[in-house]
């Protein structure tokens, strides 16, 4: 939930990891991912550099180990509501003026949390650095919130799920179709929170939250551009090296019980104009031990859905011609469980149950017989391109380090990520699909046009 | 919002691209020449081992006739689907299999393709790239595909506000003039769109004369020069498109009602902007950052959003188009506040007029414009299409280096000459999508259209 932009940006970065590599083959040593400079400050403060030196600008970074997901009962959205507060002011700064120092200096800024993390980010300048830094570390402890100063915001996040979710029967059949997908834990309730608990958030509400997690040993600090990593180290030090470390809570999450059910969710919206589905199985993540399996089913998503060439487009769009779109998708970046999702959309005079018989049988198909070579090379070919492309992004690879770092990855794993994928086998992918698709563990969604009502 | 937001940004940054310097300098920017007469321009950076180009001709889906309106966007969205000897199948696999990226745009006034490709792939991306401009196939299966999935999105927007209020906008604004018609079309002229259709628009349509080219990644002078006579040579001279006729909006106000049962209203607003090429652009470019441009800093935001919590978010930006200056605005607000926000932009537009901006307010709008100027070219891929749009738009290279002295000399008689002839709450051009409270449709937004 950002404060101006969609969260999906981020998507689109934790899929296409970076790693300089030659597009000759997989048969090559696959290089390391970036060659970013870690250091940790004595108050707990991790901090990443990535050096970029193309363009005189930089991208800063603050990412707080705190999001949705850590949420207490009955205050859904305190996450992301902090967010926006973090903008309103301390006991230096008046309300805005933060945001009116940055404009002014020509950076652009914003901030977005997720059900893991909240991160507050500016693009700037290369010399503005430290001005910069100076001002994220002020609010990191010294935050100014009264009633008064809350109270339109909050009417501002009310209005921002209506625009995103309310508005939206796709939005509302997505809230209701994750709260479905997780029975106990928190991933279950929506990032900005139900609208109901939204509305009687406070400014204490705030404060606690606030109080409570944001701190330099919660955060990571990650600084991408035309820099220098011994100088970024030592104006962190003399920026954020002042403020005090503080007792952060274990990060302990309701865990989801074994799924023995399949659940099924149906809803019918009159502004729904086209038919959907889909279906989300539980998957391991990036912490999960197995890492054979979660990079697997990175591979695996590419070959199902990746692009025109996957396997889902082209037999359901191209060669049976029942779907007007269909695909797959997998983020293995969450600090829990993930999920492993298939979809398809229905083209004119079909149906969403021969969508989903369809990929049914792909999904039969790869349970039994695998991928084929031809699959797993190109897969493997793009997923390195993508990571080669990525690289032409300074955001892009401040993103990609410090959502999985927030998310409970380490570097070492980030800059391995080309090695880990060369490394996946027809054999490895297999397996995966064989513990992954069991349809006793799955939600199936349909998203409906509501024809009576029409 | 994100919507609108996403947007706004895309239309922002193609704003900044035009006006201020950079980090990419006038001299970092090389005019190739092949033998054959094609023309690019190059910025070489080798550090990363990729390749990206942007491509774009004059003339877009505003040329589209009426009844076939849809014709140029269905064009961009089959061209990669089938070349030569190559069918949709083997095209497409050949991309994926070296990982080249290939995608071609309408806009409504230009037609652009965008390749990007890992330097060791250049000369096939290329050729694969000249392929797609100069024979490509258009297929029956292809197209009845990709037809189908417009044909299901434009279906799909039949319920997005956003969607509706911006295509009722347009139709409202420019009433029979192309402009009026949405690039991608109806469900009913897309339908009406044929293959000799498309075949005769890539014939006519794209050509050398009408053509411009930004290339920049780890590819040489010498390299390009050969590389641009392969893949372009086989274009005709001459395109046969014609202008688009100078127009201008609807001169009076107008507030349009779409009824749709949803908690937030969706509202669009707008009216007389200005060209790119008026001598006034770059005092309008400063006034409307003031006004609903800069994002936490803009006038709309403070009044609308800081103060009273009614938007998540609101705007405005200038869209210069070639034959009219535009320049548009919108939000998002519950119903019970519609009125209460548009009335609040009305006051925020009659007070820029009528009192001007600050000399505070000059001077940061400036330091803005210019120095996040760099953070818009900080890719390979921005500063091909950045490139692009400085050539689209008849600048000089040495144009980049040039531009914050033109932000930097807009004057307040500048700001107060050009608010007199932007800003009228008078002629606003209103749409709402929603069930907004205690609000009359008005002037031709009252007429059933």
């Amino acid at each position: 939930m950002a404060r101006w932009r969609p969260f999906v940006v981020l998507l689109v970065f934790l899929t296409a990891t970076i790693g300089p590599l030659s597009s000759q083959a997989s048969s090559e040593v696959p290089p390391k991912l970036f060659d970013p400079k870690v250091t940790t400050l004595d108050n707990g403060l991790e901090v990443v550099v990535i050096e970029d030196h193309r363009a005189p600008v930089v991208t800063h970074m603050v990412w707080y180990k705190v999001g949705a997901a850590d949420e207490p009962p009955l205050k859904s959205g305190i996450a992301h509501f902090l967010e926006h507060l973090m903008f309103k002011g301390t006991n230096t700064m008046e309300p805005g003026e933060f945001s009116s120092i940055i404009a002014k200096n020509g950076g652009q800024e914003n901030a977005f949390t997720s059900q893991d993390y909240t991160a507050y980010f500016q693009n700037m300048s290369a010399d503005k650095l430290p001005l910069f830094m100076k001002l994220e570390a002020d609010r990191m402890q010294n935050l100014v919130l009264t009633e008064e100063i809350v109270a339109p915001e909050l009417k501002v996040v009310l209005e921002e799920r209506s625009q995103r979710t309310d508005n939206n029967p796709a939005g509302l059949f997505g809230e209701q179709f994750q709260a479905a997908q997780f029975l106990a834990h928190p991933y279950g309730i929506p990032i900005i929170g139900w609208r109901h608990e939204i509305e009687t958030l406070t400014a204490q509400d705030a404060i606690d939250w606030y109080d409570k997690y944001y701190a330099p040993n919660n955060a990571i600090l990650i600084v991408a551009g035309d820099v220098n990593a011994e100088e970024v180290f030592e104006l962190a030090r003399e920026y954020y090296g002042p403020i005090p470390p503080s007792d952060i809570p274990e990060r302990i999450r309701m865990q989801e019980p074994p799924q023995l059910a399949k659940r099924v969710l149906e809803m019918k919206d009159k502004r729904v104009r086209q038919a959907s589905w889909r279906q989300s199985y539980l998957a391991p993540s990036s912490r999960d031990a197995d890492q054979t399996q979660v990079r697997a089913l990175e591979v695996l998503s590419e070959i199902l859905g990746g692009g025109t060439t996957s396997r889902i487009y082209r037999d359901l769009v191209i060669d049976q011609k029942i779907a007007a779109g269909a695909g797959a998708f997998y983020r293995s970046g969450a600090f829990d469980k993930s999920t492993f999702v298939l979809y398809g959309s229905p083209s004119k005079g079909h149906t969403v149950d021969e969508v989903q018989a369809a990929i049914h049988a792909i999904i039969s198909d790869v349970v039994a017989n695998g991928v084929t070579e031809t699959e797993l090379t190109r897969a493997k070919k793009q997923l390195m391109a993508d990571a080669i492309y990525a690289r032409d992004s300074i955001r892009g690879a401040a993103n990609i380090f410090g959502s999985a770092l927030a998310s409970g990855e380490t570097v070492e794993q980030i800059v391995n990520w080309p090695q880990y994928i060369s490394e996946v086998t027809a054999e490895d992918i297999q397996k995966a699909a064989n513990n992954l698709f069991d349809e006793r563990r799955s939600v199936v969604g349909r998203l409906l046009p509501d024809t009576e009502e029409s | 919002m994100s919507r609108y937001v996403f947007s706004r940004s895309l239309l922002v940054a193609f704003g900044l691209l035009l006006i201020v310097i950079a980090p990419v300098r006038a001299a970092d920017i090389t005019e190739v020449v092949s033998p054959g007469g094609i023309k690019a321009w190059l910025v070489e950076e080798r550090s990363i081992p990729i390749v990206s180009m942007k491509v774009a001709w004059q003339g877009g889906a505003s040329l589209d006739p009426k009844e076939k309106a849809g014709l140029a966007h269905l064009a961009a969205s089959t061209m990669d689907e089938g070349s030569g000897d190559l069918d949709s199948i083997a095209f497409q696999e050949r991309l994926s299999d070296l990982a080249i990226q290939l995608k071609f745009n309408a806009g409504k006034d230009t037609f652009s393709g965008t390749l990007k490709t890992l330097s060791a792939n250049t000369k096939e991306a290329f050729r694969l790239f000249g392929m797609a401009i100069t024979d490509p196939r258009f297929d029956e299966e292809p197209v009845e595909r990709i037809r189908a999935q417009i044909l299901t999105s434009l279906n799909q927007k039949l319920s997005n506000p956003n969607s509706l209020a911006g295509r009722a906008w347009f139709r409202l604004a420019f009433g029979d003039h192309p402009y009026s018609q949405p690039s991608e079309g109806t469900i009913e002229t897309m339908s009406a769109v044929t293959i000799p259709d498309l075949a005769d628009f890539a014939k006519g349509r794209l050509a050398k004369d009408n053509m411009v080219i930004g290339v920049v990644g780890d590819i040489g002078k010498e390299e390009l020069a050969s590389l641009l006579d392969k893949t372009f040579g086989e274009l005709p001279d001459k395109a046969t498109a014609p202008a688009v006729p100078d127009t201008e909006p609807l001169q009076e106000a107008a507030v349009k009602i779409i009824d749709q049962n949803i908690p937030q209203s969706a509202v669009i607003f707008g009216g007389q902007g200005i060209k790119r090429d008026d001598p006034d652009y770059y005092a309008a470019y400063v006034l409307n950052y003031v006004l609903g441009g800069g994002s936490f800093e803009s006038r709309l935001t403070d009044e609308i959003r800081e103060k009273r919590g009614l938007v998540y978010s609101v705007y405005s930006y200038l869209l210069p188009l070639d034959a009219v200056g535009l320049h548009m605005g919108g939000f998002g607000t519950n119903n019970a506040s519609v009125g209460e926000a548009l009335d609040l932009v009305a006051e925020e537009v009659a007070r820029v007029r009528d009192t001007g901006i600050t000399d505070e307010e000059l001077s940061a709008a400036k330091t803005y414009l210019n120095g996040s100027f760099p953070l818009s070219l900080s890719s390979n891929a921005s500063i091909a299409g950045i490139m692009v749009a400085m050539q689209m738009n008849d600048l000089p290279i040495e144009y980049l280096d040039q531009r914050a002295n033109l932000i930097n000399a807009v004057t307040q008689e500048d700001i107060g000459r050009v608010a007199q002839r932007l800003l009228d709450p008078e002629k606003m051009i209103v749409v709402v999508v929603g069930k907004p409270e205690k609000l009359e449709a008005k002037g031709a937004g009252a007429e059933k259209l």
